[in-house]
């Protein structure tokens, strides 16, 4: 079940929410959508679902237009909205008997669903609960078994773990990445641990165009800066910076040295290593040389965050 | 039923939450109180035993019975983000109306049941001519169809609660006062205000008189307002 966006563009009076974008989503494939909040990444989301029209573009959902075939459209969709909206009077089990029941399930193959959502998710404990009572991360799992219920071949989850603390995000994260087999999932978040953590490729979004498109490691390496490398020597040398720079400088491809500390006889540097150059194996040699004892070497290369940095702001 | 699978799930959902929450009970006995001590003074005090106080009465209450009901069915989902989730499932967006339109509607029903005691009073003390009261019931009903109507048209129009609420009673004045102004009307426009007026034709039918113009006035109000009400959800694929 593939996705294709196309020239997508959605204006909100004359402010451009989404800015003629276009990617397609693979059978299978979990799709981050990552970008600083009011980047488009709802917006997108929201005409992927039917929730409104785009102001020009389109979006097939298994070769169908979403604006021509809407019902079927939605009837092959989960959606999980970003503020998980929910009936707080209603009790788990009838509110996910009420979503099975709009999307046609019935009779005993949908109790059999019910019930098996209920387990999936770990409801067993609150499901006579009103929703009202349940604590975040409880609701959470609510909107996902409600998106799943109909066991849709594309799941849209908006900002799936957001407001949710640290263990809950973890749960939830491997319950997308259960649920999440063999379907196609686009899932947008700010978090980009959570984009390395569960997604195949991920999409950036910036002012409503796309600023990246690729796997997590494409997207380090494409948008590697320089490197750095934290170095720390066991010296007996009384005045590490002076006495020790010096001879790194010398080492091809170092542009700067920093002293960090210095304690006794322990020293700390950061190196700053032009781009795409590994110095650890000469920088080793010339340890050994110098008799400095190596206590660490730890190669920093560009991560996620600074690549998403890096796109995001001007 | 068959086209429209999706008007008894949320049908029922909506019911539910109506008694789940203390909104049906209030409504129910506020009304059924304002009814009542008006009924019995007219018994006790008067010594008058008759349904005309009912049909009197009840219109007037309506005017802001009906729009308390109707104010939430839309405005709530739409400020929760309900709606959202509901418009992205397979349902037709007339199947979200006309699923809240028939749940109030019975809502109402259920809170004119219990004046049937009133009638069972009034026929224990004497006699009474039962025609006109079912046609005056069917009058109630038809009036309170077109009210809800015209209060899920209000509550599609905003997120708000109370404007849906002075939206929906604004509304239903306009129909209630419109022949009772005549006198300050230009007579070439007078009929047409009468024809207008929704107590014209309810009167007409508490009367026992039911006529065809009178089925068409409250179908057409009611049919069109539940089509506004229908393009307004729509809206947000403008």
């Amino acid at each position: 079940m593939s996705i294709a966006v196309r020239n997508l563009t959605k204006l909100y009076g004359d402010q451009k929410a989404v800015d003629n974008i276009s990617f397609d989503v693979k059978t299978g494939e979990i799709l981050g959508f990552l970008g600083p909040n009011g980047a488009g990444k709802t917006t997108t989301m929201k005409i992927i679902t039917c929730y409104m029209p785009p102001t020009s573009g389109k979006v097939d959902v298994d070769g169908l237009d979403n604006a021509e075939h809407s019902l079927e459209v939605r009837k092959k969709i989960g959606y999980l909205p970003e503020m998980n909206p929910l009936y707080m009077d209603m009790n788990v089990v009838d509110y996910l008997e009420y979503s099975a029941q709009l999307h046609g399930l019935k009779g005993s193959a949908m109790q059999h669903r019910l019930k098996e959502m209920v387990h999936m998710c770990g409801l067993e404990d609150v499901r006579h609960k009103d929703i009202g009572e349940l604590s975040k991360g409880y609701r959470q799992r609510v909107g996902l078994a409600q998106a799943m219920v109909h066991d849709p071949e594309v799941l849209i989850l908006d900002e799936p773990t957001s407001g949710l603390d640290p263990n809950q995000i973890v749960e939830i994260r491997n319950l997308i990445k259960q649920l999440g087999r063999a379907k196609t999932v686009v899932l947008s978040t700010h978090i980009l641990s959570e984009v390395q953590a569960t997604c195949d490729r991920v999409i950036i979004i910036n002012e409503g165009r796309i600023v990246a498109d690729g796997s997590p490691d494409q997207l380090q390496q494409e948008f590697q800066g320089a490197e750095s490398l934290t170095l720390e020597l066991k010296t007996n040398l009384s005045n590490p910076l002076e006495q020790i720079s010096p001879r790194l400088r010398s080492l091809a491809s170092i542009s700067g040295v920093d002293l960090l500390s210095t304690k006794d006889s322990f020293s700390r540097f950061v190196l700053h290593v032009d781009k795409g150059n590994d110095i650890r194996e000469s920088l080793f040699r010339l340890a050994v040389a110098e008799g400095w004892v190596i206590l660490e070497m730890h190669r920093k290369a560009t991560t996620l965050e600074e690549v998403f940095h890096k796109l995001t702001t001007a | 039923m068959k086209a429209l699978p999706n008007i008894l799930p949320i049908y029922k959902r909506e019911l539910r939450s109506y008694f789940n929450s203390p909104v049906a009970y209030v409504v129910i006995v506020v009304f059924l109180a304002i009814l009542g001590w008006f009924f019995t003074s007219n018994l006790f005090l008067m010594n008058v035993a008759s349904m005309r106080i009912v049909f009197e009465l009840v219109p007037l209450i309506f005017l802001f019975f009906v729009p308390a009901m109707t104010m939430r069915l839309l405005a709530e989902e739409k400020k929760s983000g309900t709606l959202e989730l509901l418009t992205t499932k397979p349902v037709r967006d007339v199947e979200i109306v006309l699923a809240k339109f028939f749940a109030a509607w019975t809502l109402l029903a259920a809170a004119l049941a219990p004046t049937l005691l009133y009638l069972i009073t009034v026929m224990s003390l004497g006699k009474v001519d039962i025609g006109p009261v079912i046609s005056g019931y069917i009058g109630l009903f038809l009036m309170g169809g077109v009210y809800i109507a015209i209060g899920l048209l209000a509550s599609s129009l905003t997120e708000n609660q109370i404007i849906a609420f002075i939206l929906s009673f604004l509304m239903v004045f306009v129909l209630f006062i419109l022949d009772k102004v005549l006198m300050y009307v230009p007579d070439a426009f007078a009929s047409t205000f009468e024809f207008l007026a929704i107590d014209f034709h309810f009167s007409n039918i508490v009367r026992g008189v039911i006529d065809t113009r009178n089925l068409i006035y409250f179908g057409s109000l009611l049919g069109f307002s539940l089509f506004l009400a229908t393009v307004s959800l729509e809206r947000r694929k403008w």
